[in-house]
């Protein structure tokens, strides 16, 4: 019933997208801040490797919309510790704004067709052959990536940012400046998750204005899916869980296409997922008979 | 040392929930001073260390530390140099990070001339554990545990080691043994003291208690209304006992069961 393409193109997509769960990793779990510009900052770094990559530039593409993307993530990051926006309708905020920009970096077109232009991919096809030119690097990119972030978390720069998140009042008490650490949190998560939409761009071929539409849900699903079948643990514990979430989900979509399943349904599936498993708590409670609210 | 000069706060001007927290209020201590600080609930104790501490701008007045005038620093800049504890044993420790980092957060405070990028080496941990040994509750082998799986007073003693881990200037303690059970309440202060003395901190200390009021530090005052209302030192402190200083209370107009039990 599932053929190895399926198998290939779930883990390929699970790695790529991966990139979303762990900035998500960062923003929602480290740093406690539901960072809603995750849609937009995906979009973008589709459209600014896919730009690159039809200039002829498909390797620098992928620095490019990092950087694109860690801009992306200091203005929502300003807008919340200077102007003192709450961290959500500032994320919002961005993410609208950036409707146009990418837009702008399209040229001004909706979607932008890379069917002739070389890619990271099609580079590396001759060495790595037609089967694995996409999965190796996608997988090491991704290994990478989720190796570095965890060293960052044990830096005394990721120590300051984690303790941000985990109890503000102390932080200001050590002498860290919250604003910097929240800044520097936000910009790595969205350069992350514009990273995930450039290798997809080029993975893909086509980058598209909605390519980033409801990034943030199906993020915080695999991280979540990911949590649940990792024990507690360290740091790189959660963040391999992540990744593996991401994988996961990749084959619960893939098999709900194979059930003859709408592709338009996915994105209630993700809502719900996501609701149920960050409502689980509650729900459990609410089932329990009545007791005193426990503290943290 | 601390020369605070004619401070005023007041929360809320203009409105019907206008408070004048702290009016023209003027300290200044030597280095090595230890000062406790007695008053009611409202008294402006805590609003004193806030403004100190930098937690908000002050309206009028200026605050100086060792000759550097700190009025208009932000809070974070100031805590390089002023420690802090507060009653909360949750506030001062991040809990879902381990001991260790928890200590390492604490050090970044004074060594500003190693990278950010840099980890918690093999002679910081060493450093860790013998500082953590001298606490005396074990927890140097527990350095790898999240902090949130201590107890309040296991939490509180770290945070007071983390708070003088690299020397302070100046060290604000408030009230910070009262959500403690008194055994260890006892054993908290008598580390405080140790650590207080050891590195001859200058040190301002909330408390209800009037006797450890009387007994800790060298100096005591008392606040009222924003004020302060009486100040002791020398002969004058050492001839005072808890019934002299509650009749002054009263004088004062001031009541507090907290401390009219403490008396007692």
């Amino acid at each position: 019933m599932i053929s190895s393409a399926i198998i290939f193109s779930a883990l390929e997509l699970g790695c790529i997208y991966a990139l979303v769960a762990l900035a998500l990793f960062l923003s929602f779990r480290v740093l406690n801040i539901a960072d809603m510009t995750t849609d937009g900052a995906f979009t973008l770094g589709c459209a600014v490797s896919a730009t690159f990559a039809v200039a002829g530039h498909p390797i620098l593409g992928l620095p490019a919309a990092m950087l694109a993307g860690a801009c992306a993530g200091s203005v929502t990051a300003f807008l919340q510790t200077k102007l003192q926006i709450p961290s959500i309708l500032a994320g919002i905020i961005t993410n609208t704004g950036l409707y146009t920009v990418n837009l702008a970096v399209m040229g001004f077109s909706s979607n932008v067709n890379m069917m002739k232009a070389a890619t990271v991919f099609s580079m590396v096809q001759p060495i790595l052959g037609k089967t694995f030119c996409k999965l190796i690097p996608v997988a090491i990119l991704t290994l990478c990536v989720g190796f570095l972030l965890a060293l960052f978390l044990k830096t005394r720069l990721g120590l300051s940012i984690r303790a941000t998140g985990d109890n503000p009042d102390m932080v200001r008490a050590s002498s860290i400046n919250t604003g910097f650490t929240i800044t520097v949190g936000l910009c790595v998560s969205n350069s992350l998750t514009a990273l995930s939409g450039a290798v997809l761009a080029q993975y893909q071929k086509t980058a598209d204005i909605n390519l980033g539409t409801g990034m943030v849900i199906i993020g915080l699903a695999s991280l979540i899916i990911g949590e649940t079948l990792m024990p507690k643990g360290k740091t790189w514990v959660k963040i391999l869980g992540a990744v593996l979430g991401s994988v996961v989900y990749r084959f619960i979509i893939a098999i709900a296409l194979r059930m003859d399943l709408p592709s338009e349904c996915l994105k209630l599936i993700s809502a719900t997922i996501v609701a149920l498993a960050i409502g689980l708590p509650a729900i459990k409670a609410g089932l329990k008979p009545a007791t005193a609210k426990g503290g943290k | 040392m601390l020369k605070i000069s004619n401070i005023s706060k007041t929360f809320n001007p203009g409105t019907i929930n206008e408070k004048k927290a702290l009016t023209n209020l003027s300290l200044h201590l030597e280095k090595g001073d230890f000062v406790t600080i007695l008053g009611s609930n409202g008294a402006g104790k805590s609003t004193l260390f806030n403004a100190i501490a930098g937690s908000f701008p002050v309206d009028s007045g200026d605050i100086r530390l060792d000759g550097q005038n700190i009025t208009s620093l932000p809070d974070y800049k100031r805590s390089k140099f002023i420690g802090r504890m507060f009653q909360d044993p949750l506030k001062g420790t991040a809990p879902n990070m381990t001991i260790e980092e928890n200590l390492a957060l604490a050090y970044m405070r004074a060594s500003s001339g190693t990278s950010p990028f840099s980890m918690i080496s093999r002679a910081d941990r060493k450093d860790f554990r013998e500082r953590l040994s001298q606490l005396g509750l074990g927890l140097e082998d527990r350095m790898n545990q999240p902090v949130g799986l201590l107890s309040g007073g296991q939490r509180q003693a770290l945070t007071l080691l983390m708070a003088t881990m690299v020397t302070p200037k100046l060290l604000l303690l408030d009230e910070h043994t009262a959500a403690l059970d008194p055994a260890t309440a006892e054993k908290v202060l008598a580390l405080t003291k140790q650590i207080v003395a050891e590195n001859g901190i200058t040190c301002l200390m909330i408390t209800h208690n009037i006797p450890s009021a009387l007994s800790l530090g060298n100096r005591t005052i008392m606040m009222n209304n924003g004020s302060i209302v009486l100040e002791l030192a020398g002969q004058e402190r050492a001839d005072m006992t808890p019934e002299k200083l509650l009749k002054v209370f009263h004088q004062q107009g001031i009541s507090n069961d907290r401390i009219e039990l403490s008396a007692e």
